[in-house]
């Protein structure tokens, strides 16, 4: 079985090597595309068999590759066959989108070989089971992400972008680099399972958290590692940026669990602490930046912090559970975070897919010249109404079922034995709490100014629908975002072999309850049974409408004259980005952004227009990033006159050098 | 710590550390090439005792590849060609004699007590000739250091590779396709440190490297 997923994800590379062939071909975008999804249907297939069927085995493979004295070693467990269904089912989604969208791009031989390169490069990052091996795969998927962000290579902004971007990938790898170093020790053994037998000391399962913050987190937008992603993500070529947000993000998270749940040792009950202070700081920033952005691919992204947040935030849950032993809800908030993770990358690539339709559809990116597509792209409007009450966490859809799993497990702090964990968890709570409703907020902000009004640009109005296969992709993952809203009880249980094989413990099970309804911890706590809701909701929403109809749209109504029956002509009238996000600029952005509105009034007499000026700053960069490249600039105008020296002098600095480690090495022994 | 017992191939080996020594200090620069034709004739005998003691035949393949090459055919070479630069009577002005003997000694110290230290594990033998020839190798690289001319940098870069050499052959078994491997790289580092010297030359009208600092503007 495993060996079938290697040789799909070798045919992946191949076709890889194929696209820079056909380069120059006209069908080189219908058939690359067309090829990896094929060879991602498969993969998909084959993982969700296994992970059915795995149970808490696993199948192993090793290669004579790599590394001669280690060879390269992949192992497939339910968790990793859980993330290979998220990375599939993304990679799937985002090859059909493209077989369409692909058609628009200006250079496809910019984007062709990397993209199938990248998807092998994700799967093989989770199949990995030595430390060489998954460093490699990371760097390649980091590589191949970096050659994509820079597809559009024209743009300053995007070359900045893919700096900042490889630096941080770079960064984030050395982080893992050592992290696993510290986990093999002095013996050297570089394959998970003898990391996974060696017990290393607390001091050193701390470290490794640690560096797996750094590592992991700086791939999954984690605040403060975030900076580089609002950047980069949005720079690519949509169905990129769905699959950097969808599913690289969720191989960030993979890592996270594969190193600090099965190989760092057992954790302290302070562990928890951290990860989930940092999920929640990264929930609040990440939603009240997408609140006031105005681009929407960037605003997706920043969404992305706050939705990598909520699942570090689970995850913080479950390492603190677990250190005290309290399997149950471990399981019930690993599961939370599995389950949000899955959904996260299905609304996150709906909506990409759908940025990228309206990009192509009208060329702009900017809420402020969008707006009126409900009417002019109708079959898009309806799966993106639908993704953006997933993504806002509202029932009957999928966001609402894992938000709630998180909640239900942020309930069950009461019996933690730490005073920390009692006081910090519900903090937590409202912190995350205060982001779904915020959430909502933006992504009735997004859909309102996008999708509903009228057009505020000419190429607004002019927007036509996009093609099929992009439309079959849309609603195809919104259909998905529905289906696991109506039925959370049947993914819960479908991922119960991960959350076993991450924390030992699984929920009890789902499916055989009545009327498809989920109990996460007992009857009498809390339970949830999205049918009923749907029906309740559709029921209910539909009498409204029909009110609405019959006593307000029908009714007839009196204007001035010359409005045409409007009431005001002016499309500036309208609610813009910026007035929406007002009330929460003023709320939030002046202690946080140091945001400030400043109005230019013109001086009597004048005919200049008055202005008013938006202005705010991002505080991790200006309070974290800024000093520190300050400081780098600094140290290289010092160090620059190094580069200037005599050949004698390098050849002495060498030589001293040597001498001086070999000082070390005497008196060391 | 015990007094390893002494053999031949220490005197042979502390012999190559001695010439180098001759060489920190020499200042003509054709008595310089004599002296490194003498350390590679001195490495041929330690290579050939190796040979014998061994009883590793292809060792004698380096030997006569060191004699001929090294003790014989590149002295020649330079010094025809610091003939043909006309420096063949120059005289160096090295950093200060007492104090690079000083320096050397100091080498020669550390690479035993390194060595000593951290192979507690080899044979004896190989621990004493592994600690002479890292004092071969630092020397050469103090050498390089310490010389302004880039011909005297050419002759402390060869007694450098000679160390290593002595390094290869006293750890038993070396494969001759590495030695041989190293024998050309450093033929061809030859070939074109000469071609730069030429050139050097040329533009510069010496072979002091300074020169070439002088030449971007910079002050020493």
């Amino acid at each position: 079985m495993i060996a079938a997923l290697l040789a799909l994800i070798a045919s992946l590379l191949v076709l890889g090597l194929a696209a820079i062939a056909a380069r120059r071909s006209p069908l080189a975008t219908k058939l690359v595309y067309g090829g990896a999804l094929a060879l991602t249907l498969a993969l998909l297939a084959l993982a969700a068999v296994m992970l059915a069927s795995l149970g808490q085995g696993a199948r192993e493979a090793a290669l004579p590759l790599g590394l001669p004295w280690l060879g390269a070693h992949f192992r497939l467990d339910a968790l990793a066959a859980f993330f290979l269904v998220v990375i599939d089912l993304a990679a799937a989604a985002a090859s059909l989108y493209a077989i369409g969208y692909g058609a628009h791009e200006p250079e496809p031989q910019r984007v062709l070989p990397f993209f199938p390169v990248f998807l092998a490069a994700m799967n093989l990052v989770v199949l990995a089971a030595d430390a060489y091996s998954f460093l490699f795969a990371w760097e390649l998927m980091s590589l191949a992400s970096w050659a994509l962000v820079l597809a559009q290579h024209r743009e300053a902004e995007n070359v900045a972008a893919g700096t900042l971007y490889l630096l941080m990938a770079s960064f984030g790898t050395l982080a893992l680099l050592l992290g696993f170093g510290f986990l093999a020790g002095a013996g050297g053994d570089y394959s998970f399972a003898a990391m996974a037998a060696r017990r290393p000391a607390p001091w050193v399962g701390a470290l490794v958290l640690a560096l797996a913050l750094l590592g992991a987190g700086s791939k999954a937008g984690l605040v403060p590692l975030h900076v580089w992603l609002p950047r980069a993500h949005p720079a690519a070529p949509s169905h990129v940026s769905a699959l950097m947000s969808g599913a690289m993000t969720k191989v960030a998270v993979y890592a996270f669990i594969r190193i600090v749940f099965q190989l760092a040792g057992p954790p302290a009950w302070w562990w928890g602490l951290v990860v989930l202070a940092l999920g929640g700081v990264s929930v609040v920033l990440g939603v009240l930046q997408a609140l006031m952005e105005t681009d929407i691919k960037r605003l997706l992204a920043y969404s992305t912090i706050e939705n990598i947040g909520l699942i570090f935030a689970s995850l913080g849950l479950a390492l603190a559970f677990r250190a005290d032993a309290m399997g149950a809800a471990a399981a019930l908030a690993m599961t939370a975070a599995l389950f949000h993770a899955f959904n996260h990358m299905l609304f996150k690539s709906t909506l990409f897919f759908g940025a990228g339709a309206v990009l192509t559809a009208t060329g702009a990116r900017e809420l402020d010249r969008l707006g009126g597509l409900i009417h002019r792209m109708r079959s898009l409007a309806v799966p993106m109404l639908g993704a953006c009450l997933a993504i806002a966490a509202l029932p009957p859809f999928n966001g609402f079922a894992s938000e709630w799993l998180t909640f239900q497990a942020i309930l069950l702090s009461p019996d933690l034995p730490q005073w920390g964990l009692k006081l910090a968890v519900p903090a937590t709570g409202t912190l995350l709490a205060l982001g779904a409703a915020l959430a909502a907020a933006c992504f009735v902000r997004f859909y309102g100014l996008a999708f509903l009004g009228r057009p505020r640009s000419p190429a607004a109005s002019a927007a036509v629908e996009t093609d099929r296969a992009s439309l079959a992709a849309i609603w195809g993952l919104a259909a998905l975002c529905l289906l696991a809203g109506l039925f959370p009880g049947a993914v819960i249980d479908a991922i119960a072999p991960a959350v076993q094989a991450s924390v030992a413990a699984r929920m009890p099970l789902q499916t055989g309850l009545p009327w498809l309804t989920i109990i996460p911890v007992a009857a009498s706590r809390s339970s949830y049974n999205g049918i009923l809701i749907f029906l309740f909701i559709t029921a209910s929403a539909l009498t409204v409408a029909a009110a609405v109809h019959r006593f307000a749209s029908r009714a007839a109504r009196r204007y001035r004259a010359w409005d045409c029956g409007f009431g005001d002509v002016g499309i500036g009238a309208q609610y813009s980005a910026a007035s929406f996000a007002q009330p929460i600029r003023r709320a939030f952005g002046t202690a946080i952004f140091r945001a400030s509105d400043v109005v230019e009034m013109p001086p009597p007499g004048s005919t200049a227009p008055a202005r008013i000026r938006h202005s705010r700053i991002d505080p991790v960069w200006d309070g974290l990033y800024a000093p520190l490249v300050g400081f780098v600039w600094r140290l290289a105008d010092r160090l620059n006159f190094l580069q200037f020296l005599s050949i004698r002098r390098f050849m002495s600095f060498v030589f001293l050098a040597l001498v001086f480690l070999l000082l070390v090495l005497a008196v060391w022994h | 710590m015990t007094l390893p017992p002494l053999d031949t191939a220490h005197m042979l080996a502390g012999g190559l550390v001695l010439v180098s020594f001759m060489m920190l200090y020499q200042d003509r620069l054709s008595a310089l090439i004599n002296l490194l034709a003498l350390h590679a004739l001195v490495l041929s005998l330690a290579v050939a005792w190796q040979a014998w003691i061994q009883d590793a035949p292809e060792l004698i393949i380096t030997a006569v590849t060191a004699l001929g090459f090294k003790a014989i055919a590149i002295p020649v070479a330079l010094q025809r060609m610091i003939k043909r630069l006309g420096i063949h009577r120059e005289i160096e002005s090295v950093v200060g004699i007492s104090a690079t003997m000083l320096a050397g000694i100091g080498l020669v110290a550390l690479a035993l007590v390194v060595m000593l230290r951290t192979t507690a594990s080899a044979t004896p033998l190989a621990r004493e000739d592994i600690a002479l020839a890292l004092s071969v190798i630092l020397l050469g690289m103090l050498i390089m250091v310490t010389r302004r001319n880039a011909v005297s940098q050419v002759a402390g870069f060869m007694s450098l590779e000679n160390g290593l050499v002595l390094a290869a052959t006293g750890a038993q078994g070396m494969p001759l396709v590495v030695e041989i491997s190293v024998a050309f790289s450093i033929l061809i580092a030859f070939i074109v440190i000469g071609i730069f010297l030429f050139r050097i030359r040329e533009r510069f009208d010496t072979v002091e490297v300074q020169a070439l600092d002088q030449f971007r503007g910079e002050r020493r």
